[in-house]
């Protein structure tokens, strides 16, 4: 039997009253993100458990979180003791956790050498405001900085991450004491579709996926579609290698992906649903699929959601290995269970799409972002970001950086505060090069403009591309053919094999910049490479053939000397 | 016939694909879903059992070799004992994977996509898992080890017999 909204409300005063009392305990959270696990993170976990009835120890609370965001440090655990900061512990391993338990959960002492930070994400604007100090909080041990003084944090903008490393992602109750499914309460009790696509195109959220769509307008474009059957789609096929901040935002906070779908249905005017996730992301698929289920139990899913008369469900639809599939009409082939073959656009899959019908397709960043957006208004939401890019964006950086995690930053953001504050610059020893952004489709912005603000029109100017927020630091050590290498070898695998520009103008690029590797090339590659890109960007049927000589383009914009030089030899 | 499927695999085996055909044949868009769960079941998916999801559900065997031929994740071939999948997305890239697939064909005497002679690894290029924290990544048997060394290979393959 479904819940009433009273019921959901009811539930969400019970988990406020609920933590307030658990303040009264000793927390430990266990973060286990796909990158935590991989580091021990479920080792640690058992370890502490065992700790815990091993010392018949009461007054402590296992909590586990999806990914803390920097997953370099992992594994993390994060102790909290009554009246006092928490603290976030690094490099967490079984006798590690074994001495932090004994020393910090049982005796009430800050093992220092392990901690990372005081204080929590959660309470970063506050305690920056208080000069770090959370009312009823005592601050133990000052040596250890401040969360408000790592600038990985500090810089950041929690709010499609803002419950990370902070709530059960496998427990529906955190996410509605979190002020979750109050958007769709919101749309499914007191809003039209109209109003509700108003809303999201005042906002002024564009696609989170790279392209940057005006969500609202795709919304629009669907509604106004006769009524019968419509699909609303949620692409979680995050396929630009070096990417994982979709996964994170799945992993940690599957519910804000769900409620954004409600919404989007009740806005389209859709009752089914699909997410269309990687098999590379076996933890994000679990974790979906453990969330569709208890948000059918809650009736927040299904016939007749909370008693409001509208319906809505959702299946996750496990992709096989594609790249290609996360361009918008291949996927749809994909969940209707043929070759990922994207095809001409138009008719757009607002008009034909899923099996012909109405179809709507957002990216999970675009999603988890609207619930919020319904919740706290478009103004709050327009209040960050720049004149034509409202909101934040969620970057994954990696690469040769001391800091490698998923950061969510205003968009336009200066790229140098993403990599020399936020990432903590790179790697002792190496010079900074370039940021990738956007994958095989994006390119790389060097050294001289790294101050540029990170933003879809900027970005596009300098060569490269907002993408769906894969950033990848590459360091001097890196040529430039063998990156543009590195990307046409992955568009020449992953080439569908459609059109004749995608299947076999990637592989003679390719086939140039392995001559030049080689010592084999001449001055009449560096031409022939342009003009084959340009015969490609020209030429091929979908977004991704489009732009998969980005890579080689944006190399030879910025770094020609080195195509020059590895081509001089036999002139 | 050589190919009949009861060369490859047991009655049990057989009778398993048959329900997995069975539960999803009458739904559309189910034919992925359908070769997932018997990859899963049989490991890989040769032309024999292509034939018989053919037959039995009624769909054109050039659709379903053209499915299992254009993703990643299915395979026509038998796998060894052990799977090796060393990432190749671009945050291992920049950390030395290529360095790491190197010498594993070196010492394996293997290409992406084949097995060692004795039928103890599988060796195949693995798209981005996104665990790019712990650059660069290998998966023996789905297990991720994280930050491997050219010198820490060794170790790891060793436990795998």
């Amino acid at each position: 039997m479904g819940k009433t909204i009273a019921e959901i409300n009811g539930i969400r005063d019970n988990v406020i009253k609920k933590e307030a009392e658990d303040k009264k305990l000793i927390r430990i959270y266990v973060h286990m993100g796909t990158c935590g696990i991989a580091s021990g993170a479920t080792s640690v976990l058992t370890t502490l458990r065992k700790e815990i009835k091993e010392n018949k120890f009461k007054g402590a609370k296992i909590i586990t979180t999806g990914c803390a965001g920097i997953c370099s440090k992992e594994p993390l655990i994060t102790v909290a003791l009554p009246g006092q900061e928490p603290i976030m512990y690094e490099y967490i391993n079984d006798e590690k956790a074994k001495e932090i338990f004994a020393s910090h959960v049982m005796g009430g002492e800050i093992v220092t050498e392990y901690a990372f930070l005081r204080g929590m994400e959660t309470q970063l604007k506050e305690r920056m405001e208080n000069n770090g100090i959370i009312e009823g909080e005592a601050v133990v041990d000052s040596s250890i900085p401040g969360i408000e003084e790592v600038p990985f944090f500090a810089v950041q903008e929690q709010r499609v991450m803002k419950n990370r490393g902070l709530i059960d992602p496998n427990n529906i109750d955190h996410y509605i004491g979190r002020d979750g499914y109050q958007g769709a309460i919101k749309v499914l009790t007191s809003m039209d579709s109209a109003e509700i696509i108003k809303v999201v195109l005042d906002s002024g959220i564009r696609g989170r996926g790279g392209a940057g769509f005006p969500t609202g307008l795709k919304w629009k474009f669907a509604a106004q579609e006769p009524d019968g059957m419509k699909y609303m789609l949620c692409n979680a096929d995050e396929g630009d290698p070096g990417a994982f901040m979709d996964r994170s935002v799945l992993e940690s906070d599957p519910h804000s992906v769900i409620e954004g779908m409600i919404i989007a249905s009740k806005a389209i005017g859709a009752h089914m649903g699909y997410i269309y996730c990687r098999a590379e992301y076996p933890l994000a698929v679990e974790t979906l699929n453990k969330a569709i289920k208890k948000a059918r139990a809650y009736g927040l899913l299904g016939e007749n959601i909370l008693g409001t008369g509208f319906d809505f469900d959702i299946e996750v639809y496990e992709g096989a290995g594609a790249f290609v599939c996360g361009e918008e009409t291949a996927l749809m082939r994909s969940i209707e269970g043929l070759r990922g073959n994207p095809r001409p656009k138009p008719p757009f899959p607002a008009h034909a799409g899923l099996w012909e019908k109405p179809t709507v397709l957002n990216n999970v960043e675009t999603l988890a972002n609207i619930p919020q957006i319904i919740y706290k208004g478009s103004e709050w939401y327009a209040g960050i970001g720049t004149e034509k890019s409202k909101g934040t964006k969620v970057f994954s950086i990696t690469g040769d950086i001391n800091n490698v995690g998923c950061v969510e930053v205003p968009i336009g953001t200066a790229l140098s505060t993403i990599v020399n504050d936020i990432g903590g610059g790179v790697v002792e020893g190496k010079r900074f090069k370039a940021a990738q952004l956007g994958g095989p489709s994006g390119g790389c912005i060097p050294l001289a403009h790294i101050d540029v603000p990170v933003d879809y029109e900027t970005l596009q100017e300098y060569g490269s591309i907002m993408g769906s927020g894969g950033m990848i630091v590459i360091t001097d050590d890196k040529s430039a053919v063998d990156i543009a290498k590195f990307f046409m070898e992955f568009c020449t695998e992953e080439s569908c094999g459609k059109c004749i520009p995608g299947r076999e103008g990637t592989k003679q690029i390719l086939n140039i910049l392995n001559k030049i590797e080689s010592g084999r090339g001449d001055a009449s590659d560096i031409p022939k490479l342009e003009e084959l890109a340009s015969v490609i960007q020209k030429t091929a049927l979908c977004a991704l053939g489009k732009t998969s000589a980005n890579p080689v383009l944006s190399t030879l914009r910025y770094f020609r000397s080195e195509y020059e030089e590895a081509v001089s030899k036999n002139n | 016939m050589i190919h009949t499927i009861t060369n490859f695999f047991t009655d049990e085996q057989i009778s398993a694909l048959d329900e997995i055909i069975d539960a999803h044949k009458d739904k559309p868009g189910s034919l992925i879903p359908m070769l997932e769960e018997t990859q899963e079941l049989l490991g890989y998916i040769p032309e024999c059992v292509q034939e018989r999801i053919s037959v039995k559900a009624d769909i054109a065997p050039n659709k379903i070799y053209g499915v299992v031929t254009f993703y990643s994740f299915f395979s026509m071939n038998q796998k060894a004992r052990h799977r090796i999948q060393v990432c190749m997305g671009t945050a291992c890239y920049v950390k030395g994977g290529k360095e790491i697939a190197d010498k594993i064909e070196k010492d394996l005497g293997v290409k992406f996509g084949e097995s060692t002679e004795d039928g103890r690894f599988t060796y195949e290029k693995a798209r981005c898992f996104g665990a790019c924290g712990l650059a660069p990544i290998i998966l023996v048997d789905g297990k991720v080890y994280g930050k491997v060394t050219l010198d820490s290979i060794d170790g790891i393959l060793s436990q795998y017999e």
